[in-house]
């Protein structure tokens, strides 16, 4: 195990966000500060509890889950396409580090941003709302694990983008809209058939839910079926991480 | 002791279909330098890519110090330290940041004071807390070389390590070349400029269109394959080349004024034979001048054939 070649792709990853603190930190805590601005306190004030949670108290893990899903994915996205555009990753190929050496300094890192990332929001939702947190050891679990999930997910969108706006396009046209329609600001239970069906198609409303219930111990979905979800999907990712580096596409020519 | 390099029958032919190497069979002995000469298109950065691990071979296998890199990459690629011909570098990390980079990408163990010797070797010691997008194109090219070195390879990979730099670097960087092979290093290098491989080269092997056409000690391919020529500035004008003299390879040049003598490296004794029998046949000389082709002329030849 090559421990310090991990290290050392993780620090390169890791100085890269501090690097960029204003905008890796503070335009995900600016905007889920808008978010509660406008959800929990103009619109929230109007709305009546869900499950006996206040609205502003709801949407908490759903804000929480849309920020940590669009910047694992981006930043780990960015941190294996940068050098694959840049050319230096030619580094990386040369060096004796294995795929899954690779993957843990690129993911490891993106993932850990995310998760800060994910209990800064946390921490900025206390000056709005006043929540408690049922079950905080599951909370954790569900946000290393999201976190890491979608940093996976994002590693691959990485490697196969050859362009910049591959890069984007799956955020923005896949994740942003199943997020949104994810129950992150409503209870699949408020929609109507066939939609409530539909909506058991979409993996965030497993996520959302799964993380909801260690808020608060209500959920949408079984939150043993969210926790089978969050897996299958990161051992789908892993699969397909795995088939990328045996058969070297988009790395190795 | 087997080669530290053995290249067996590597074959390469990219998605696109383009066949960029066939059959490619080559030996570093451990120690030299070797330089390895083509045009544009042969198949250098391939080659060099597919021993480093950056890209893969379609067929046939490669070892470096005996380890299969393939698999056995950790070992092989642990031996190996790699200069590609392309300036990347990461624009807003410090020269001092990328080169540990380097060192723990490959597995070893922090050391500042290895590092802080390589960098004053590379005149980069100043440069150490400046920003990569703030050094210039030659300066970069040393710190390319750092990361390379960084993690105490045996093998240093140099892809036309001197294009584009100017020529203060280029003397540096030899002289480092030179150093690093004292100190045991193998070194090959590909290259453009002839005079480099003349200059620093143990052996040459030249490539054309994805084949190694000749691999050779450098003094035995410039001897065996070099012509050498001698110029003779006459006190008497000749209109002809006289019958005794028929058997040599002559040439009567600027109206009858030169008579120029073109002979083999190898055969040198000839031109005893021609000045005595010139001697005999009463032409007499005021001057003479010799020459003999470079590693250019040779290389030209070579790559031009067929
Ligand atoms: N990734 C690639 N895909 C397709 N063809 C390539 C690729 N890389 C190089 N080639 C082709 O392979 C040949 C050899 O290239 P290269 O090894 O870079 O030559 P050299 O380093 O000797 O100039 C060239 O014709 C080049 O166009
Ligand atoms: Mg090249």
């Amino acid at each position: 195990m090559n421990i310090y070649g991990i290290m050392a792709i993780y620090k390169f990853e890791m100085a890269r966000t501090f690097r960029t603190l204003m905008q890796s930190i503070a335009s995900p805590v600016l905007s889920t500060s808008l978010y509660f601005i406008v959800f929990g306190t103009a619109i929230g004030s109007r709305m009546g509890e869900i499950d006996g949670v206040s609205y502003a108290a709801f949407i908490i893990p759903g804000l929480v889950m849309l920020s940590l899903l669009s910047e694992s994915i981006s930043n780990a996205s960015f941190g294996i396409f940068f050098p694959k555009f840049s050319g230096t990753i030619y580094e990386v190929l040369s060096a004796p580090v294995s795929p899954f050496e690779i993957v843990a300094g690129y993911v490891g890192a993106a993932a850990t941003k995310s998760v800060m990332l994910g209990l800064l929001i946390l921490l900025t939702a206390k000056l709005f709302v006043d929540y408690t947190i049922v079950h905080p050891f599951w909370m954790l679990a569900f946000l290393v694990m999201t976190a890491v999930t979608f940093s996976l997910f994002g590693f691959i969108i990485g490697i196969w983008a050859d362009d910049f706006q591959k890069l984007q396009v799956i955020p923005l046209m896949v994740i942003t809209p199943l997020t949104f329609l994810g129950g992150a600001f409503y209870s699949i239970n408020m929609l109507p058939e066939p939609w409530q069906t539909i909506s058991l198609f979409n993996p965030v409303v497993y996520l959302v839910s799964g993380f909801r219930w260690a808020f608060y111990g209500v959920a949408d979905v079984n939150v043993v079926l969210s926790l089978g979800m969050t897996t299958l999907f990161m051992v789908t990712c892993l699969v397909i991480i795995s088939w990328i580096f045996r058969t070297g596409y988009r790395i190795r020519s | 002791m087997p080669h530290i390099i053995q290249v067996k029958d590597l074959n390469k032919t990219y998605d696109s279909g383009f066949t960029a190497l066939r059959g490619v069979n080559l030996d570093i002995r451990r120690g030299e330098i070797f330089a390895l000469l083509g045009p544009n298109g042969a198949g250098k950065t391939t080659l060099i890519s597919i021993i480093c691990g950056i890209a893969r071979g379609s067929s046939g296998s490669v070892s470096a110090d005996g380890f299969d890199i393939a698999s056995d990459y950790r070992m092989a690629r642990t031996k190996i330290g790699l200069v590609p011909q392309e300036l990347t570098t990461d624009a807003f990390e410090t020269v001092w940041a990328t080169v540990n980079f380097s060192r723990g990408l490959f597995g070893k163990a922090p050391d500042k004071a290895y590092i802080e010797q390589i960098l004053k070797q590379l005149s980069l010691w100043d440069k150490r807390h400046a920003k990569m997008r703030e050094l210039s194109g030659g300066m970069k090219r040393r710190v390319m070389i750092a990361k390379a070195l960084s993690h105490e390879p045996e093998i240093l990979f140099l892809d036309e390590p001197t294009a584009g730099v100017d020529v203060e670097l280029r003397k540096d960087m030899w002289e480092m070349v030179r150093q690093l092979r004292e100190n045991g290093v193998t070194i090959i290098l590909t290259t453009h400029y002839i005079e480099e491989a003349e200059e620093m080269a143990d052996r040459i092997g030249v490539i054309r269109k994805g084949e190694i056409i000749l691999v050779e000690e450098k003094q035995a391919l410039m001897s065996k394959l070099g012509k050498k020529s001698l110029s003779l500035h006459l006190t008497e004008p000749l209109s002809e080349i006289p019958p005794t003299l028929s058997e040599f390879n002559l040439f009567l040049e600027e109206g009858g004024d030169y008579l120029r003598f073109e002979y083999e490296s190898a055969q040198s004794d000839q031109v005893a034979l021609l000045l005595s029998r010139m001697n005999e046949s009463g032409i007499a000389i005021k001057d003479l001048n010799s020459s003999e082709s470079s590693l250019e002329d040779i290389f030209v030849e070579l790559v031009q054939e067929q």
